[in-house]
């Protein structure tokens, strides 16, 4: 920003009268953009959130069953090469595959790669059909059901001639964990944001109803708020799952988790927001514009609810990875989405096994992106935080 | 009188989001043993900056200027202030030689330790001493401030006193560890006017019991005549006047103090108008160049003031004033250049 | 009543009910049955320490703060209302005839607003100017006034230093075009070379805008420099009343006397001659019987610790609630 310059180098006047006009909004980005962490973290959510969002166009194949790789069973990752001893090409190319089971493996199915024979990679090469911005529900009555897609295409970004590629490698039924990676982090993301955005409604009403009237509806709202704290989530979580009949397709399983976490997730929100509103209420601002005559309306609207939107925007960003982790471990013991699902927890329950922390290692890769995924919402949401409050130190 | 803190040339500014920005700009002075010396300022003035960096207490933060010395006289030591790091060593400034008390007594007593214990607590640390003796040493101070009933009060935790109470009990553990030197900042400055009464006149007491020097540091001109023994005036981190306070508060020789002295609302002319010092205190992020005081003095003698840093002029051995129109004479400043 | 009488107090009383449970009705009084005049055109002073219910009494005025009992009258020309039971439609109409400036400068303003839409705030929620244009002109109007730098209306609080936000504050309380100002504690929190300046404003803004002022302060050499008359409160009560020359000249309660000798004097030689209260005020919930004071009074006597003395006003204007002042005033003299 041009008012970072030091300030004894003499500042010019449009820089400083840029600041001095400077709205909350500005000020907020100011800082956050001077935090590096946070910012290479921001870059690392984005190129994350749009891996998620166009996943179906960057993985080369469908990551359901359907697009199983028969010859290439728990393939270990290939690395598109430029060159090697046979020398040297434009184009990026991997190896032909030959699978055997015999005597002398063990009766394993053994992948040995042919040095002789290279496949070269294509870009935006036609595949299995997929629909983006998708969105299909199966829900329980008639009448909910949506099914809504604003492209259908089967293009996709890479894949190779005469073959496949697998670049994380493959799972015990061939799967390719690229494709499905891709595919979890989009699952868990729109578990977190349907998460947080149930319980980010139902903590605005009643946080905010509690710390605007305060009083005995306060008293009451925190005993429930408290009530539901004390609920403690893994039986609860054991018991929902019970509920949930095998019927269901995994759509819906999806759904109904995403509704559980964020009806469990409200009352921390909604504390804060109570306890902001209502320290904010007896600021002598708020005073002032009561004592010109506004309403309640106008008091919530023009001082109360700007004053708190960073404070919300952060509390989502900081409970975010929380959802998502939630969704995980649910996922993980087995209670939430399964395996042919892809959710980042489905494909981490994968790696629990033995055998594949032994052989079969690549498995891992979607943890990585699971814990990039959590850090960068935490650093983005400390970054924020640390940034919402321009005025914090005005005052010294 | 032998001198008990010396500071020279003490640079500091902060790291902030907006730059660096110069909170303390080369100040010097040098305190006596058993010497009360006000530092006044207004908001803005680096008072308590300069305060704190005598006991490192400024945050991380903080620039000093590789110029800045500070040297504490302690039975016989030469201590430099600036140079301590580890924490056993800072003990001697915290807490050890030299105690620090606040404008709000709850900052400095821990809210679920009872008052006793912090002061007991604060007395082994310092000075080894067992615990019945530590408790025995807070009573009777206690009792010396003025608490009454002292070993019940011992017992009872800050937020069950009074604001005048508080402020009795915070001065007794800085004068607990026997300090030679005691920070009072702006001690009164919360109190009412019939408390502030009471402080002072304790303090004052103290003053003459214990002989510890006492850097008050006040924005009240008032308070400054009833307690100081000299007085440096601060305004923008530096000190634009020193000298005793007769001296100042009766023949204030920079038009800052001036300025201050002429706002005051006084009793014996309830016509006279009030004269504000013009303008505003500038903000941090603009410094003023030259003299920074000459945005807002009355008596700006022109280009000069804009342009050069006025030097320190000793008026009278004791009293000296950063200003061009005490100068030699304009004219040989010009003519220096 | 007389007829340039602007605020009227009788016996105002305001009372919070801070009983910790369904059973306990403990009553705080804050404010204990005071009476005042306020004269239009007048700077009214209120002078007192922390606990005294100055603040209170002053946010009473402006209906901030509920009156459990007595009376008061507010009389503008043909409107006259009764505090106690404003509402609706009039309640509306007061509030723009009566505003109060804060002390602190940095929580009154919206750190979130520009300057302008601060100072347009009260124009904007009573609807007293139908287009932007009409706003904005009355903001630049009232805010030259106020000596702000019209250019930097777009700008937000953090712009600037304390005594720039007080102008602000004090634009925003005068954009309705009030005649009651409550200024409460309006400069203890800025630097001495600034507050000059903002009482000169306020002094200044007094004269063009006819305006009527109740300023509250704990600076006893602020008040008499600006205020004509002089009301000084203890625990809740009115202990003294008088115009400021007077009262500044011979004031006749013990607790006026003590807060005078208790401000430090400008004069290093002059140590240590102050008259010293001893203790300090009690607590509202736990009040002292009889006169508020004899705690604290160096003149106390039997009769002052169980009978409550009432403002006596002798007719030279000049009210005291003390039930030895005559004697003390007589002993000064010979003394």
């Amino acid at each position: 920003m041009l008012w970072r310059r030091k300030a004894t180098a003499g500042v010019d006047q449009a820089a400083k009268e840029a600041y001095f006009t400077a709205s909350q909004g500005q000020l907020i980005w100011s800082r956050f953009s001077s935090n590096r962490t946070a910012m290479i973290a921001a870059w690392a959510l984005v190129l994350m959130i749009f891996m998620g969002l166009f996943a179906p166009f960057l993985s080369p194949y469908d990551p359901t069953i359907a697009g199983r790789d028969e010859q290439y069973e728990n393939g270990p990752p290939q690395i598109p090469k430029f060159w090697d001893e046979n020398g040297f090409s434009w184009r990026p190319f991997i190896y032909a595959t030959e699978r055997e089971r015999s005597m002398a493996t063990n009766f394993r199915w053994v992948i040995t790669e042919n040095r002789d024979e290279r496949l070269y990679m294509q870009f935006f090469t036609r595949d299995w059909d997929y629909k983006l911005f998708h969105l299909d529900y199966d829900l329980p009555g008639k009448a909910f059901d949506v099914d809504f897609a604003l492209i259908s295409s089967d293009i996709h970004l890479f894949g190779v001639q005469g073959g496949q590629i697998h670049l994380f490698g493959t799972d015990a039924s061939g799967k390719d964990i690229f494709s499905r990676t891709l595919h979890a982090i989009w699952t868990s993301l729109a578990v977190g944001t349907l998460g947080v955005f149930i319980s980010f409604v139902l903590a605005l009403i009643i946080g905010g109803v509690a710390g605007y009237f305060g009083g005995w509806i306060d008293s009451v709202l925190q005993m429930i708020t408290d009530a539901i704290r004390t609920v403690p989530s893994i039986p609860l979580f054991m018991a929902l799952a019970a509920f949930m009949p095998d019927t269901w397709s995994s759509e819906t399983r999806f759904f109904f988790i995403s509704i559980i976490l964020g009806l469990i997730g409200w009352p921390t929100l909604a504390r804060r927001i109570r306890t902001h509103l209502l320290t904010e209420r007896t600021q002598e601002y708020v005073l002032a514009a009561e004592l010109s005559g506004a309403k309640p309306g106008h008091i919530i609207r023009r001082h109360l609810l700007p004053s708190f939107t960073s404070y919300i925007i952060v509390d989502l960003m900081i409970s975010f990875p929380y959802m998502v982790r939630s969704e995980t471990a649910l996922s993980f013991i087995g209670l939430g989405l399964k395996d042919p699902v892809n959710s980042l927890g489905a494909l981490m329950q994968n790696v629990s096994k033995a055998d594949v922390l032994l052989n079969y290692q690549w498995y891992f890769i979607p943890v990585i992106f699971f814990i990039a995924l959590v850090l960068a919402f935490v650093f983005v949401g400390d970054g924020l935080r640390d940034a919402a409050d321009p005025y914090s130190d005005t005052k010294k | 009188m032998t001198s008990l803190i010396d500071v020279e040339n003490l640079t500091l500014s902060f790291r902030t989001d907006e730059g660096l920005v110069t909170a303390v700009d080369d100040v010097s002075f040098s305190l006596g043993k058993g010497e009360v010396m006000g530092l006044v300022g207004e908001s803005g003035s680096g008072k308590s900056v300069t305060a704190k960096a005598l006991m490192q207490l400024n945050p991380g933060n903080a620039v000093y200027d590789p110029r800045s010395k500070i040297t504490l006289h302690d039975e016989g030591r030469e201590v430099d202030v600036l140079s301590l790091r580890k924490s056993a060593e800072l003990k001697i400034v915290r807490g050890g030689a030299i105690s620090m008390i606040f404008q709000e007594p709850m900052a400095s007593f821990a809210p679920a330790i009872t008052i006793g214990n912090q002061m007991v607590e604060q007395l082994q640390i310092h000075t080894g001493m067992t615990k019945a003796k530590a408790k025995e040493i807070s009573i009777e101070m206690l009792d010396r401030v003025g608490i009454s009933d002292p070993s019940k009060r011992f017992d009872q935790y800050v937020f069950e006193l009074s604001g005048g109470m508080r402020q009795r009990a915070m001065i007794a553990m800085a004068l607990s560890t026997n300090p030679k030197l005691l920070i009072a900042d702006e001690p009164t400055t919360a109190l009412d006017v019939t408390i502030q009464a009471q402080v002072i006149d304790l303090m004052k007491d103290l003053v003459n019991e214990f002989h510890m020097g006492i850097i008050f540091i006040t924005h009240d001109l008032g308070v400054i005549a009833q307690t100081a023994d000299k007085v440096c005036v601060m305004y923008l981190g530096r000190i634009v006047e020193e000298g005793p306070v007769r001296e100042v508060i009766r023949n204030p020789k920079h038009p800052y103090t001036r300025g201050l002295i002429a706002a005051l609302p006084r009793f014996d002319d309830l016509d006279a108008p009030l004269t504000p010092v013009p303008g505003d205190i500038p903000s941090p992020l603009e410094r003023p160049t030259g003299c920074v005081f000459h945005t807002r003095c009355r008596e700006i003698i022109g280009d000069v003031c804009k342009r050069d840093l006025p030097e320190n002029r000793w008026v009278d051995p004791s009293h000296r004033v950063a200003c061009h129109l005490h100068a030699k004479t304009p004219a040989q400043t010009e003519a220096v250049r | 009543m007389s007829s340039e009488t602007l605020i009227s107090a009788k016996d105002l009383t305001v009372g919070y009910n801070v009983g910790k449970g369904f059973f306990d009705r403990t009553v705080l009084k804050a404010v204990n049955e005071v009476s005042v005049e306020i004269k239009r055109g007048s700077f009214f002073g209120l002078v007192g320490e922390s606990g005294s219910g100055k603040t209170t009494f002053g946010r009473a005025l402006l209906k901030a703060a509920p009156i459990t009992g007595g009376a008061a009258t507010f009389t503008d020309g043909q409107v006259s209302y009764n505090l106690a039971t404003l509402a609706g439609d009039e309640l509306k109409d007061y509030r723009k005839r009566a505003q109060l400036i804060f002390q602190d400068p940095y929580a009154a303003l919206s750190p979130r607003m520009t300057v302008r839409d601060i100072i347009a705030e009260p124009l904007e929620v009573m609807k007293l100017t139908k287009t932007r244009e009409e706003t904005d002109a009355r903001v630049r109007e009232i805010a030259a006034k106020c000596r702000l730098n019209l250019e930097h209306l777009r700008r937000f609080p953090h712009a600037f230093s304390g005594g720039q936000r007080q102008r602000i504050s004090i634009a925003r309380a005068l954009v309705s075009g009030p005649k009651f100002i409550v200024a409460d504690e309006s400069v203890a929190a800025l630097d001495v070379s600034i507050q000059a300046d903002v009482l000169n404003l306020l002094k200044q803004l007094q004269k063009d805008l006819g305006l009527t002022f109740l300023f509250i302060s704990h600076d006893l050499s602020v008040v008499a420099h600006t205020c004509d008359h002089v009301a000084v409160m203890y625990l809740g009560r009115l202990v003294e009343s008088a115009p400021t020359r007077q009262l500044f000249a011979a004031p006749r309660h013990p607790y006026t006397k003590a807060l005078f000798s208790a401000i430090p004097s400008l004069d290093p030689d002059d140590r240590g001659s102050a008259q010293k209260l001893v203790g300090e005020i009690p607590s509202p919930l736990n009040q002292p019987s009889g006169c508020k004071f004899h705690t604290r009074c160096p003149n106390a006597i039997d009769k002052c610790r169980t009978i409550e003395p009432t403002l006596e006003n002798p007719g030279d204007g000049h009210a005291v609630s003390c039930h030895r002042w005559r004697e003390l005033l007589g002993a000064e003299t010979t003394a």
